[in-house]
């Protein structure tokens, strides 16, 4: 039973909580080149990621839509983190958080920061597509401005 | 409640009959509130499944030794029992055994629908449609250019009467709609739909996945077409569903699947084809969970169907009233206990479903969260998902004592629900 709850406490640490009712990065942006659109059915949960790129840089990026605790939290963080890098270095964030996902006791590389409060969700299998519902939307934005088309809807599934 | 139910109903001796509910989760007595989804299983099914395997399993309807015709005989007793269940006139004939609801729904949709459906024709269900009494429609009508129209609900979840007047009309052919919302609860006036509906020659299908476990149902009365039920949300294994459907209009339809059992006589370029029902139960069945179909029908006619939809009146208002009690509580669908079955949906504040069921879980209370396979319905009402509690015969009001005060766990971890009201 103690241990449970530690999880929990795990799943649901401060800083989760903190991007979960402020989230970062959460409004439209004036304009975006890229609009990539996530949908998880199991919970219903849908964003639209919009997406502006310079040389190879994701330079602005605006998340809106509606999602749980977890999903929203893991959305925030990745936009603090992702903006301003390369779309290589992105791809390697990327790997680097969802191995996190698969292993709740690992080790976590330090330039994922923050996002480290989420390893938590390795513990609690249902959840771990919503931690990943914005990295795999922005994976797909990535994808659809390398090849400069239209809109792109992620099922989870 | 009546002063005659507490004397005639015993939770607790219902309770003491279901070795599920002695489980402890995260070291707490496990708080079992998603009915709707799938019920627990009381002893006497779970011994009936043993009993089968470890007495007389065989194959039924072709071995000619002992253990074959016991099986034989204790398969169709459940066909029996079903069909007297939801009084049919011929169980022998108008019971299909099917894997689940949504199978004798696709039974229908496929081997009704394609003899019956042509460009113009219409189908005609309502907004609160499970997803499995939806998509097999959608399917058929796209194969043979009919029409799928959907009757609206009003805001407090029920049908709105002016317009199932409007949507069912010369070009009807079927109307399939839910006898009992797995989402809102509304109970439909099927009798009265079906009166409409055979008015202009349509064809009436009851998804009673709900329904069936938890009030008494009377196909003659209704006078629907089709019912489709599954065993599992009755006390029932899963892996079993069942199609009732008028012996005439069975028989006037093709087999759904073909293969063994289902035929009389067979050469490499054509069969005819067996009678009711083993027309429709191509292949060897689920024999096993069959059987233990039957204990689980025994069980709730043990109790009576009258005394379980008492109970489930009587816990429901408790917690539509409870729930609706906490601030920052909306609760969905209809708000007299009398006019909905045993589902409770709801939402907390802008708490995601998926959080609090989490929080939840963490005090051993088993609710659902999300769409309830029913996507459209929830864009109707306006969310993206909602947290579900579901009542069966053995859950008590200290149960949900128990998820009222599971909202100050999620509190305690989110902050105040009200205090979060459009936070978002």
């Amino acid at each position: 039973m103690q241990r449970q709850e530690l999880e929990l406490d795990e799943l649901y640490r401060e800083l989760i909580l903190d991007h979960y009712k402020n989230p970062r990065h959460h409004t439209p942006l004036a304009h975006a080149a890229v609009v990539a659109e996530g949908y998880n059915p199991v919970c219903g949960d849908e964003i639209e990621m919009q997406l502006n790129f310079d040389d190879g840089r994701l330079t602005e990026i605006g998340i809106i839509g509606r999602g749980c605790s977890i999903s929203r939290a893991s959305g925030s963080m990745m936009s603090e983190l992702v903006t301003g890098k390369s779309i290589g270095e992105i791809r390697r964030l990327t790997d680097e958080f969802q191995q996190m996902l698969t292993q709740p006791d690992g080790d976590v590389p330090e330039e994922l920061g923050d996002l480290e409060a989420l390893q938590g969700v390795a513990k609690f299998a249902v959840r771990v597509k919503c931690a990943t519902l914005a990295w795999h939307t922005l994976a797909d934005g990535i994808a659809q401005h390398e090849r400069g088309d239209g809109a792109v809807r992620r099922e989870e599934g | 409640m009546s002063i005659e139910e507490h004397v005639t109903y015993d939770t607790e001796r219902i309770r003491g009959d279901f070795p599920i509910l002695e489980r402890r989760v995260h070291g707490k007595m496990l708080v079992y509130l998603d009915n709707a989804a799938t019920t627990q299983k009381p002893r006497s099914v779970i011994d009936a499944l043993v009993h089968y395997y470890e007495h007389y399993n065989a194959n039924i309807h072709r071995g000619l030794h002992t253990l074959a015709e016991e099986a034989t005989l204790a398969y169709e007793a459940t066909r029996q029992k079903a069909g007297r269940f939801i009084n049919a006139e011929h169980p022998g004939e108008e019971i299909i055994f099917t894997r689940n609801t949504t199978e004798a729904i696709n039974l229908v949709s496929n081997a009704w629908g394609r003899k019956n459906l042509k460009q113009g024709d219409e189908i005609v269900i309502t907004a609160m449609e499970h997803h499995s009494n939806l998509i097999p429609w959608q399917l058929i009508a796209a194969e043979t250019g009919a029409a799928l129209r959907v009757i609206d609900i009003d805001d407090d979840g029920k049908l709105v009467w002016g317009d199932v007047q409007e949507k069912i009309g010369a070009r009807t052919k079927m109307v399939a709609l839910t006898q009992m919302s797995n989402v809102l609860g509304t109970i439909n006036p099927i009798k009265e739909i079906a009166r409409l509906a055979h008015g202009v020659g349509a064809v009436v299908l009851v998804d009673g996945a709900q329904s069936v476990p938890h009030m008494p149902v009377d196909v003659r009365e209704l006078d629907c077409d089709f019912l489709a039920f599954s065993s599992h949300k009755m006390l029932g294994p899963t892996g079993v569903g069942v199609l009732y459907g008028k012996r005439d209009i069975l028989d006037a339809m093709d087999p759904f699947l073909g293969g063994g059992e289902m035929i009389k006589r067979v050469t490499y370029e054509s069969s005819t084809y067996a009678d009711l029902p083993n027309k429709f139960e191509a292949g060897t069945p689920n024999i096993a969970d069959v059987i233990a179909f039957g204990a689980a029908i025994d069980y709730l006619e043990g109790i009576g169907m009258e005394a379980v939809r008492a109970h489930e009146i009587a816990i429901t208002q408790y917690a539509i009233d409870a729930l609706s009690a906490v601030e920052g509580v909306k609760v969905y669908g209809p708000k007299d206990a009398r006019e909905k079955g045993g589902a409770v949906t709801f939402n907390y504040g802008d708490l995601h479903p998926h959080d609090l069921s989490q929080v939840l879980d963490q005090e051993a209370i088993a609710i659902r969260a999300g769409h309830h396979c029913a996507q459209p319905l929830m864009r109707r009402l306006g969310v993206i998902a909602t947290a579900r509690a579901s009542f069966y015969i053995y859950n008590t009001h200290e149960e949900v004592d128990a998820l009222v005060n599971g909202m100050g766990a999620a509190d305690r971890i989110f902050g105040n629900a009200t205090a979060r009201v459009g936070a978002g």
